[in-house]
C-alpha cells in the first residue's frame, strides 16, 4: 500500500542549521496495516508523514501509495490517496465555514471541483448520519462554524473529514496531544473505530506509549531521523513500557529523550 | 413624493449622484471584499486595474463598438491584470502585497500608454454614453446601475455556492486544510484575483462613463476607499445578519456612505485631501477595534480565572 523508499530530508541543507531529519529511510505498509509511530522530539515522525503527505518536496528517494509513484506529485494532487488529522486541531479545519460545509469540502477530495452545488440535500442528509455516529451531539450542529466548536470537537470532525472518501492512508500526527486525556481517549476511540470499519491502511504517530501499544498490529520508533525499531504481531501485542524503553536504549545508545512519555 | 424629486433633482442638478457614484465604488469594492475577506489577501492591483478598465471601455468605444461589448473587453482586461498579479505571487513567490505593488506600478505604464501619453482628457461627447447617460437622466443611471449591483452579488452568491467557489472561500480560510483536502490553492488564489479585478475593472467601466472622463490619477487609493467600504458596510451588517448576500450588499452601502461623506466634506468646503487621511483612520479603526477587544476581554478573562483562584 504504501512504500518509502531509501527517503532523505535535509533542511536548511549548506547552511549552518542544516539539519537531517530523514536519512536513508525506508518503510513498507501492507494493506491494512495500522502503524503506530513513537520516538522522541525531534526524531523525524512529522517529517516522515509530511514527506508521504507533500508537504515538503524529497531530497533523496522515493514515494509509492498503492502502486503509483506520488515522489514528483504536488500536496493537493497526493490528497486523492491521503486523509489526514493534524496535531493542532485548528489545522485541520476551515474556521469560518460551517460544520457541513467543512464536510463537503472534504467530501470531494480527489475529484474535480466544478460548477456543481457544493452541498447537496443528499450530501447534507449523509453528513448528518456520519455526525450521528461519533455521538458528540453534533449531528444538531451542522450549520454552526468549525471555529465555535471544542478542539476535540475539531479533531473528531477532523477524522471523519479524513476518511469521508476512503483514503488509501489515513496519517494521523499526534491528532489526540492538544486534547484533554478524557477527551483525548474518546478521540482515539474514535479513530480505532473508523480505521477498523473502512479497513485502512494509517499511521499513528503518538507520544504515548500505552496508546502506541494498545492501537494498531504494527509499531515503529524512531530516532535521529531512522527507523530504530519495528515490531509486529504477537510480539507487538506483548509489548511493555518497559521493553520498549529498553530497546530504544539499546538501539539508540541514549536514553528516551522525551519525557513526555515516561510521564505517561 | 415631491420633495424626494427635488432633493434628487438637487443633487442631479448641483453635485454628482451620490448614490450612483457610491454604487460604482461599491462594485469595485465587491472585488476588494473577495480578496481581502475571502482570500485573505490585500490586492493592491485595483488602484491600476480600476483605471485599465476605464481606459480599455473608452478606447473600445470609441472605435466604434457597442457599449456593451466595450464594458466586457474591460472586464476581461481587469482580470488579466488579477492574472498577472496571481501569477507573480504563486508561480514566482513573491508576496501578495508586492505582486499586486509591481502589476500596479506596471498598469501605470499600460495604462498612460492606452491612453496616447496624455494625462487627463475628456473623450465623450454629451449623451455619447447610452447606458449611463448624465445629469438630466440622474435617475435612470441610479436605477442602470441598482441592476449592475444586483447582477454582480447574483452571480458571486451562485459562484461562491458551487464547489468551485467553496474551494476559494476554504484556500483563504485555511489553505493547509485545503491542499490535505486536495485544493490547488495556487490556483484557488490567482482565480481568486482574476475574478476581483475583473469586477474591479468593469466599475472602472462604469466611472469613466458616469464622469464623462478619463483620468491617470483617477485610481490613486481606490484600494482605500474599497477597503473602507468594506469595512464600514460589514460592520452595518453584520448586527442583522451573517448571509452572503447582505455582507455584499453592506459593502456596496460601505461605498454609498463613502460617498455620502465625501459631498459632506466638499460641502463644508473641507479640504478633499483630507478624506485620504480619513479613509484610512476609519479602516484602521475598524480592523484594529476587533482586535484590541479580543485581547482586552481575555485580559479580562484571565483576571476572573485569578481572582477565581
Ligand atoms: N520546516 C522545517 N524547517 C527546518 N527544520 C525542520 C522543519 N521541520 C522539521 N525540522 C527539523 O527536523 C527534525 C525532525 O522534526 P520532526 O519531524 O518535526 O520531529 P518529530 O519527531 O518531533 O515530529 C527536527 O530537528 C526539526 O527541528
Ligand atoms: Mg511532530
Amino acid at each position: 500500500m504504501l512504500e518509502i523508499k531509501n527517503v532523505t530530508k535535509i533542511f536548511n541543507g549548506g547552511t549552518v542549521n542544516e539539519k537531517v531529519a530523514l536519512s536513508d529511510v525506508s518503510l513498507t505498509l501492507e494493506d491494512g496495516d495500522f502503524v503506530t509511530v513513537i520516538g522522541g522530539n525531534g526524531a523525524g515522525k512529522s517529517t516522515i508523514l509530511n514527506m508521504v503527505a507533500g508537504v515538503y518536496p524529497v531530497d533523496k528517494g522515493s514515494i509509492v501509495i498503492d502502486g503509483v509513484d506520488v515522489t514528483r506529485l504536488p500536496e493537493h494532487k497526493r490528497a486523492k490517496y491521503i486523509g489526514r488529522v493534524f496535531q493542532d486541531p485548528m489545522m485541520g479545519t476551515a474556521a469560518d465555514m460551517w460544520v457541513e460545509e467543512n464536510l463537503a469540502i472534504a467530501d470531494r477530495r480527489g475529484k474535480t471541483r466544478g460548477f456543481k452545488w457544493a452541498i447537496t440535500k443528499k450530501d447534507k442528509a449523509k453528513y448528518r448520519e456520519e455526525l450521528k455516529e461519533l455521538d458528540l451531539g453534533l449531528d444538531t450542529r451542522m450549520t454552526t462554524k468549525m471555529g465555535l466548536l471544542s478542539g476535540g470537537q475539531r479533531q473528531a470532525i477532523t477524522l471523519l473529514m479524513a476518511t469521508l472518501k476512503r483514503p488509501k492512508l489515513l496519517l494521523l500526527d499526534e491528532h489526540t496531544a492538544a486534547l484533554d486525556p478524557k477527551t483525548a481517549a474518546k478521540v482515539l476511540e474514535i479513530t480505532d473505530r473508523l480505521v477498523k470499519e473502512n479497513s485502512l491502511t494509517a499511521l499513528m504517530v503518538t507520544h504515548n506509549m500505552k496508546d502506541a501499544i494498545a492501537y494498531g498490529n504494527r509499531l515503529i520508533m524512531m530516532n535521529a531521523g531512522k527507523i530504530i525499531l519495528d515490531v509486529r504481531g504477537e510480539e507487538k501485542k506483548n509489548l511493555t513500557i518497559e521493553a520498549l524503553l529498553e530497546m530504544f536504549t539499546k538501539a539508540s545508545g541514549a536514553e528516551f529523550a522525551s519525557d513526555r512519555a515516561l510521564l505517561s | 413624493m415631491e420633495f424626494l424629486t427635488e432633493f434628487f433633482g438637487y443633487l442631479g442638478g448641483t453635485a454628482p449622484s451620490i448614490a450612483a457614484q457610491g454604487m460604482i465604488w461599491g462594485i469595485m469594492a465587491i472585488g476588494v471584499f473577495i480578496t481581502f475577506r475571502i482570500l485573505d489577501i490585500a490586492d493592491l492591483t485595483v488602484d491600476g486595474s480600476i483605471v485599465t478598465g476605464a481606459a480599455v471601455c473608452i478606447i473600445a468605444f470609441q472605435s466604434g463598438m457597442n457599449i456593451w461589448v466595450a464594458i466586457l473587453l474591460s472586464t476581461l482586461a481587469g482580470m488579466l491584470c488579477g492574472l498577472v498579479t496571481g501569477l507573480l505571487h504563486t508561480a514566482l513567490g513573491i508576496p501578495p502585497i508586492l505582486a499586486g505593488i509591481l502589476t500596479q506600478q506596471s498598469l501605470w505604464t499600460v495604462n498612460l500608454l492606452l491612453a496616447g501619453s496624455s494625462l487627463s482628457f475628456t473623450f465623450f461627447e454629451q449623451d455619447l454614453l447610452p447606458i449611463v447617460p448624465l445629469e438630466e437622466r440622474i435617475g435612470n443611471t441610479d436605477l442602470i446601475l441598482l441592476g449592475f449591483v444586483a447582477v454582480v452579488i447574483a452571480i458571486l452568491y451562485w459562484f461562491f455556492g458551487t464547489e468551485l467557489g467553496a474551494s476559494l472561500r476554504a484556500t483563504g480560510n485555511n489553505p493547509n486544510m485545503s491542499r490535505a483536502q486536495g485544493i490547488n490553492t495556487n490556483f484557488a488564489k490567482v482565480l481568486g484575483l482574476v475574478i476581483s479585478n475583473g469586477i474591479v475593472a468593469l466599475s472602472g467601466a462604469l466611472l469613466v462613463q458616469y464622469s464623462n472622463g478619463y483620468n491617470i490619477n483617477m485610481g490613486r487609493g481606490a484600494i482605500v476607499i474599497g477597503l473602507a467600504a468594506v469595512v464600514v458596510g460589514e460592520a452595518i451588517v453584520s448586527k442583522i445578519s451573517s448571509g452572503f448576500i447582505p455582507r455584499l450588499i453592506g459593502v456596496v452601502l460601505g461605498g454609498v456612505i463613502y460617498f455620502l461623506v465625501y459631498q459632506l466634506v466638499l460641502f463644508f468646503d473641507i479640504k478633499a485631501e483630507l478624506l485620504k487621511m480619513l479613509s484610512a483612520a476609519i479602516i484602521a479603526i475598524f480592523l484594529g477595534a476587533p482586535y484590541l477587544k479580543k485581547r482586552y476581554g481575555k485580559k479580562k478573562a484571565q483576571k476572573e480565572v485569578k481572582s477565581n483562584a
